[in-house]
């Protein structure tokens, strides 16, 4: 058990460092030259120059060598300054992605964990019977194929310009101030509805196919067809099938978190909702080069706490784990 | 011999021919596959040509209407197609040969120093979001083509192939007739090519068939983020262009949606085609 977790984390630790190598690569190896355009950028605001230059100075350290360089962006990311943004001048990339964070957390865990519950469930569904297969499946095929801003642009369409029942773009209306009181969250969740069930419904797909595949091929095993010949209800083994084929599914939601937080990105931008993808979007048309480096290492910090959570729900889950780590995780 | 017999002979192709899910995902796929080659030759207009007048609803002049700038969206929908078979054929190709290429040598020399480093190259490139990955890479290059942003996409979309493909290696390599060939001198590559591979090639098709689809939505994601060719177009591109010029909010679903469907019908086939074939080759699960 502490083995297991011992060398995923080694994984992850390696992961880290190599993205954050990466990270800081990413400014000083791009064509062209970032700099001498930013300060052209600010050329108009008095005092500009000097400022942009001494904040480039500070946290490139770009007249030092490039090992030195290297340690010192370590050294700022472990006392949290990622820089300041060009974009949002002259908003710091921490406090940027802080206040984006609230309205993805909102929006992601949700839509990944409600999807995730009733994908399984229906999945399991159509895994044994025939019937509820025919007509649930292609309807998951479609859902699982469409692209998520395609989807979200579809439900846009629909409930947002035709029926104008949901707003159809940002997470709260113009004229509210975002604050902890009723009338706010009720304006927020207004604004949540089309976002979240876009995003809910093309991953209940993928689920949805996922379980129903498995439960298929455990209801065909050895243990399976035994527990029959001994007579034990349908229920029990249907019951059996389903611990077994939930366990890769546990597996599926650590792989496919980069597809869905790519899939998220594109839905926050038809919906102009100010969560990270729409600020990345933002980030790149500027380039804006502090909030893109900011926000790749967010994303890959986040997908690698949620890699390591779900390894732990595994472990917990999978007494094969627990007992005993040999071989294939 | 008769055409049947022949089909019976061969009864992968046979119970392929005769799964409907297969047969279904097949037409379709062709379908478009074919509309895409001959797409210049059916299109109406050039993609980039002014073809009538601006938002003008779906018509028989116009089966798809035109967008805000009058360009006709079916040419631009033929021609977006044929990005996106290309996306799919090179990204999907090259991924799935990368991962091959890792996942049988890991596999065939478990436990390895080899092994090792490959596994871990694997585990990291796995948990690192692609898409971030993506877009740096993008990026970096100012001007890509269609060719280009497969290939970005193929070279980031290999590991799950490779992990995959390394557990499958690892159970067929003590199977009995792979030590046999090892006994009478075979050498590694050819232990892989013809005992390992031989034996994977269904598991490995039906990889390709997700690898393609995968490759295909990733490069509209790109596209739609605005990092996608340059140059030319795609089924992402219009999709892009058009919720850029807020097509929706102007009730111009057949500029935003329509190209959507097609790619949505696209990738749902393959998924077909995908199912069906697991049916084939599990006999268990066939459905006679």
């Amino acid at each position: 058990m502490g083995k297991y977790l011992r060398k995923k984390l080694i994984i992850y630790l390696i992961t880290f460092f190599f993205a954050v190598t990466l990270d800081w690569a990413i400014p000083r190896f791009m064509p062209g030259d970032p700099i001498s355009m930013l300060l052209a950028r600010f050329n108009g605001l008095e005092n500009s120059s000097d400022i942009v230059r001494s904040t480039f100075t500070k946290s490139f350290g770009l007249d030092q060598p490039l090992i030195t360089q290297y340690f010192g962006f370590w050294k700022s990311l472990f006392t949290g300054d990622l820089g300041i943004s060009i974009y949002l001048y002259p908003k710091k990339v921490s406090e940027i992605i802080s206040q984006a964070l609230i309205y993805d957390i909102l929006l992601l865990l949700p839509a990944i964990l409600l999807s995730w519950i009733v994908g399984n469930k229906l999945g399991a569904r159509s895994g044994v019977n025939k019937k509820v297969d025919n007509i649930m499946m292609p309807f998951f095929y479609v859902l699982t194929s469409s692209p998520y801003f395609w989807f979200a642009v579809l439900l846009v369409f629909f409930f947002g310009v035709k029926l104008q029942i949901f707003p159809v773009n940002g997470a709260y209306s113009n004229i509210m101030i975002p604050g902890f009181n009723i009338q706010f969250i009720l304006d927020f969740l207004y604004h949540w509805v089309l976002p979240f069930l876009s995003l809910f419904m093309v991953m209940l797909g993928g689920w949805a196919i996922g379980m129903r595949n498995m439960i298929i091929y455990e209801m065909g095993s050895n243990y399976s067809k035994y527990m029959e010949s001994l007579g034990s209800s349908e229920k029990l083994i249907r019951k059996y099938a389903f611990r077994n084929a939930i366990l890769p599914q546990v597996t599926g939601l650590a792989l496919q978190l980069g597809t869905i937080v790519a899939g998220a990105f594109t839905t926050e931008i038809v919906f102009s909702y100010p969560g990270i993808g729409y600020i990345l979007l933002k980030a790149l048309l500027n380039q804006d080069y502090f909030l893109i480096q900011g926000c790749f290492l967010f994303i890959v910090i986040c997908v690698l706490v949620a890699n390591f959570l779900v390894d732990i729900v595994y472990m917990l889950i999978d007494p094969r784990v627990r007992f005993s780590f040999s071989g294939e995780v | 011999m008769s055409f049947i017999d022949k089909l019976k002979k061969n009864d992968n192709l046979y119970f392929a021919l005769r799964n409907k899910k297969v047969i279904i995902g097949a037409v379709i796929f062709l379908a478009l596959l074919i509309t895409a080659l001959i797409g210049p030759i059916i299109a109406p207009y050039d993609y980039e040509e002014f073809a009538g007048a601006p938002y003008a609803n779906p018509s028989f002049q116009h089966l798809m209407g035109t967008s805000i700038f009058g360009r006709d969206v079916f040419s631009q929908v033929l021609y977006g197609l044929r990005s996106t078979f290309v996306v799919g054929f090179v990204g999907g190709t090259l991924g799935t040969v990368i991962g091959l290429i890792i996942g049988f040598f890991a596999g065939y020399r478990s436990g390895s120093m080899l092994d090792e480093i490959l596994m871990m190259m694997t585990n990291i490139l796995l948990v690192i979001p692609t898409i971030a990955l993506l877009i740096i890479l993008s990026a970096y290059l100012p001007y890509r083509g269609v060719i280009t942003q497969s290939m970005i996409i193929g070279f980031t979309s290999w590991p799950w192939v490779a992990r995959a493909v390394r557990s499958q290696t690892l159970s067929l390599r003590n199977k009995e007739f792979v030590n046999l060939s090892r006994i009478s001198g075979a050498s590694t590559f050819k232990i892989i090519k013809d005992d390992i591979a031989y034996n994977m090639f269904s598991y490995v098709f039906m990889v390709y068939i997700l690898q393609f689809a995968g490759a295909i939505l990733t490069s509209v994601s790109l596209d739609f983020i605005g990092l996608g060719p340059t140059k030319g177009i795609s089924l992402g591109l219009i999709m892009q262009d058009a919720v850029n010029w807020n097509a929706i909010q102007l009730g111009m679903w057949w500029w935003a949606i329509l190209p959507g469907v097609v790619l949505t019908v696209l990738v749902t086939s393959l998924y077909f085609i995908n199912t069906g074939l697991d049916e084939v080759f599990n006999p268990t699960l066939r459905e006679m």
